[in-house]
Parts: C-alpha cells; structure tokens; sequence
C-alpha cells in the first residue's frame, strides 16, 4: 500500500477534504480538535517529517497549515485547520510530541496571536522584548 | 561544588553572519542546559513580501541570507511555479541547467566557509586561510556567470535572468579542475590528522532518533544517518539528469558533519561539469505574465538543509501569504541536545557543527553567582578550544 493509501486510510473519517492539487502536493482539511490525533499518526505512524507549520489570517478568521514531508516519495502533505475565533483563536498544542515543533508554534504565537494549550514554553521567539503586547505583526488590518 | 553559572555566547560577533545568543548552563566544565535566544535580525521579509510585487519578491527573499542567497530566490521561484503546474512544465531545458550550476556552486562556497571558521574554532588557523583561499575562485565564477559574487540575482519566474556565455565555459571548467586538489588537500587534511580526529570524533552527537524528533535537516540529518535530501526526493533544475549520490554518515558527530560537507563538494563539481557539458541550447526565460490565485509550495535543498517556502496568491500582483523556513529554523533548536552534557571548549565547535550562519562568539561572558562575577570576551572561548587542540597535540608528540 503506497503512503498516500495509508494516509487516507489511518486518517479515515477525520478528513474533511482531499485535494491533491500537484502530482507531490496534498492538502486536506481537518477539525482543529483532531490535530494532536492527526500529527501523532502522520509523525509517529507513519513516519512523516514534519516540516514547518504556516498559518495565515483570513477574512474568516485564521488559518494554519501543518506540513509533513513524506521523503521517500517527496511528497508533501499538508494538513489545514480553519479556526474561526477572529479575536481568541487557541488550538491544541503538538509540541508535547516531539520538541521540533516547539519554534514553530511560539512564532505563529506571537505574530497572529494563536494560543497553543499545551505547548511547553510559549514565549517571544523573534520579536523584541520591548514589543507591545497584542500587536501581532502579521494579522491583517480589518476592513 | 554547584555553582549556578551561565555562560552567554553571542549575539554578535564580527566573523559571523547572523546573531545568536546561546546562554550555556555550566557545571564545572560540563554543559548542562543551554537556552537559545534568537530574534536579532528579524526584518519582518514574511510580511514585508505581502507589499511587494510578485516580481519583486525573489530580490527581497535573495536578502534573506548573503550565504546560501540564491536558496531563497530559488525555493520562492518554485513555489510560484507550483502554482503554475510545476518547474519541469514552465521553465525551459536550459534555464534548468542554469539553475543547478547556481545552486550547486553556492554549496560549494557555503561549505569552504563552513569549513574555513571551523577549523578557526579548533585552532587550525591554516585551514582558515586555505579554505577562503579556494574559496576565491568560486566567488570569482559567480561573478562571471551572474555579475556579483553574492546576491546573484538570477532567479525569476519562469526561468533565469542571465545566460551562460559559450566562450565562458571552458573558463568555468578550468576553474573547476583547479578547484578539485584543493578538495583533495582539506580530505586529507581532516581525515588524517589524528588531533583533528581527537577533537572532532564523539563530540556534539546528534542521534538518528533525535534528528527525527528535532526534525532537522540537510547535513546536519545526514551526518547521523538520515537519508534525506530534496535534491534526490523532489528533484528540481536539471539534478535528475546528472550522476550524483547522496553523502550519508552514521555517527552524528562534528567529524561526521565535516565529513559530509567535504564529501558533498565533490558532488557539487561532478554535477557542475556535467551540467556544463549537456546543458542544451536555446530559451531561458519562458515570460510568464500572469500568477492565478492558488498556493504553491517550494522547497530546495540549500547548503544547511531544506529551504522551504509556502505562497498563497489571489490572482492579483500579490502574495497573500509567504512563509519562509530556512533550515537552520530547526538545525539550530537542536543544539539543545547536541551541546548538553559536553564541555564548554567543546560548545563552540558543536554550535558551530549545524552551520547555522554561524554560533556567535563576539561577547561571551562568563559568569558565577552569585559569589563572583568573571567576564570573558569571545576571543577567550575560541582561545580555549584552540588551547585544547594544542594540549591534545603535545599529548600525542609524548
């Protein structure tokens, strides 16, 4: 069974959405309260590398993708969460996992302001310690 | 004797081309936590990307690193032809070709640099010298081929911004021939010196486990014996059309991570030359006019790993989004483990062992609490590592 098969079927009912876009790119959607599941699946199952997370701010809230690289095949398969609180968004934190993803969560931290519960140490990575507080760089103006 | 004591690297040193501050908790000699504080130069390109034309992206992006400059301009340019059905399917055969000679001599200079301030940490000042010496000439194609010997500026949308001239190639493989004893001399220079064996074998070990975990990259992943490497799993330019291998160690020391950078220079050239010999005739730029809304991914293997970008469009001149992942993003995080339960001489060559634009020396201070307070400057470290080398050099003349 090749690793997209595998993927379909260890992940089963909890995809939303399948679109394999490129021949090596698939994105799918899943419930934010799956993640840890999902992550746990792809990283420790099946052995995907994860290899960042990017989350951007959209009109109808936030939206974060989960990259995981399956190398053998050199496929990247990417897993989206909609959060749709536009004030508070919070998602499950992956970093108790594995420490990788650690980095990853504090930046999307601090610049939109999503809350990781759970992540060990959610602290400033990048910006200053003089930044004010609540101004996420990289959330869009409204309006 | 528990003394709580911290010893600061960084952020700045002159050498070094990024600012890191690595505070080493110390018990004795013995490294026994480490925090890393990043952060100095972050220029906010990620939402500087968003005002700019989609054009004029891959000139922002070339400025993200002046080391492996065109990995960005090249992983930007992938992910926009994601969008447009792949690089294979946009860009022409010989634009490929093109491609590939840039990024594989930017491995090359990126690793003799690596090399040069490695074997300046250990005390090998000669190996400093040479390896920027040979060095040299690479930078010197670079200028014949793209007009600048950093930020090349080649990488754009469809193709390349600059042909390779027919009369310039036999200069090119000359340059190459006279480069390969140079690569001969650093092999054996490192391979047979016993006290570079001593000071580099069994010293900041990565695991193949934690390698996974830490998720980490390029060199760094292969010196522990990871088989990963983007140039052979997603093949982009004209890599899968050229006889090459992937360079894999075991032992997940800094004697492994030298080993494979020295190693994958030879790869370079072979790659280089074949390029120059197949590279066909004809169009290099395929002029494409319009990005649809879509997002795309792309990602190439830069001298530190996997460089990885991510870009949503809208159908206008735009990114929505653009994420950007250098690799030393999750080398560096894994310095948690590969310099904990070492020695404080040993710190600087372990940091130092990921490359990750490099561990900064400049102000170190060492300091005891809360009794006394000692404070020591960069050259000091860098002086007890070399001291090392010399101590282990007259242990062996006994």
């Amino acid at each position: 069974m090749n690793i997209r098969e595998n993927i379909k079927e260890s992940l089963g009912n909890r995809i939303l959405d399948w679109q394999e876009k490129f021949p090596r790119r698939v994105y799918f959607t899943v419930k934010k309260e799956d993640i840890v599941e999902i992550t746990r699946i792809l990283f420790k199952d099946l052995g995907l590398r994860f290899v960042i997370a990017s989350a951007t701010h959209t009109p109808q809230g936030f939206e974060i993708l989960y990259h995981f690289s399956y190398d053998k095949s050199g496929e990247i398969y990417s897993a989206r969460v909609f959060l749709d609180d536009k004030k508070n968004p919070q998602i499950d934190s992956i970093a108790p996992l594995f420490p990788g993803a650690e980095w990853i969560e504090r930046e999307m931290w601090e610049m939109l302001g999503i809350q990781f519960l759970g992540h060990p140490n959610l602290k400033r990575l990048l910006l200053a310690d003089d930044w004010p507080e609540g101004n996420f760089p990289l959330r869009h103006k409204e309006g | 004797m528990s003394h709580n004591v911290i010893v600061p690297i960084g952020p700045y040193h002159p050498l070094l081309e990024e600012p890191e501050l690595f505070q080493l908790h110390v018990e004795g000699e013995k490294v026994v936590d480490i925090d890393i504080i990043i952060g100095y130069s972050h220029r906010g390109i990620e939402q500087l990307a968003e005002t700019k034309h989609l054009d004029q992206v891959p000139f922002l992006v070339e400025r993200i690193c002046g080391i492996c400059s065109s990995s960005h301009p090249y992983t930007y340019v992938l992910a926009v032809e994601d969008i447009l059905g792949g690089e294979k399917a946009v860009v022409p055969e010989r634009a490929l070709y093109i491609r590939t000679i840039i990024d594989e001599l930017q491995r090359i200079h990126s690793h003799l640099l690596w090399l040069g301030l490695a074997g300046h940490f250990i005390g090998y000042n000669t190996v400093w010298m040479w390896a920027w010496k040979y060095r040299e000439p690479v930078l010197d194609m670079f200028e014949m081929i793209t007009g600048n010997r950093n930020n090349y500026a080649m990488f754009k949308v469809g193709g390349v911004r600059r042909d390779i001239k027919d009369e310039d190639v036999p200069v090119l493989k000359k340059a190459l021939d006279e480069l390969v004893p140079a690569l001969d001399l650093f092999r054996g220079a490192v391979m047979d010196d016993p006290v570079i064996q001593a000071r580099l074998k069994n010293v900041g070990i990565l695991t193949k486990q934690q390698c996974i975990d830490w998720c980490v990259v390029g060199p760094t992943a292969r010196a522990s014996g990871v088989n990963i490497d983007v140039r052979r799993d997603e093949p982009y330019g004209a890599v899968d059309r050229l006889d090459w291998k992937v360079i894999i160690e075991k032992d997940g020391d800094v004697y492994a991570k030298t080993i494979v950078r020295i190693l994958e220079m030879y790869e370079s050239v072979r790659m280089i030359r074949q390029c120059l010999d197949k590279m066909p005739q004809g169009e290099i730029d395929a002029k494409v006019a319009d990005i649809p809304a879509g997002e795309g991914i792309g990602r190439v293997e830069a001298p530190r790993g996997e460089c990885f970008h991510y870009i949503k469009t809208d159908g206008t001149n735009r990114p929505v989004r653009l994420k950007v992942r250098a690799p030393s993003f999750m080398n560096v995080a894994s310095d948690k483990v590969g310099a904990v339960g070492g020695t404080i001489s040993d710190a600087t060559i372990t940091l130092a062992a990921v490359d990750p634009c490099y561990c900064c020396t400049e102000r170190v201070a060492v300091i005891n609490k809360p009794d006394n307070r000692k404070i020591m400057n960069g050259w000091d470290l860098i002086k007890m590592s070399q001291e090392k080398t010399n101590k282990i050099k007259e242990e062996m003349k006994k």
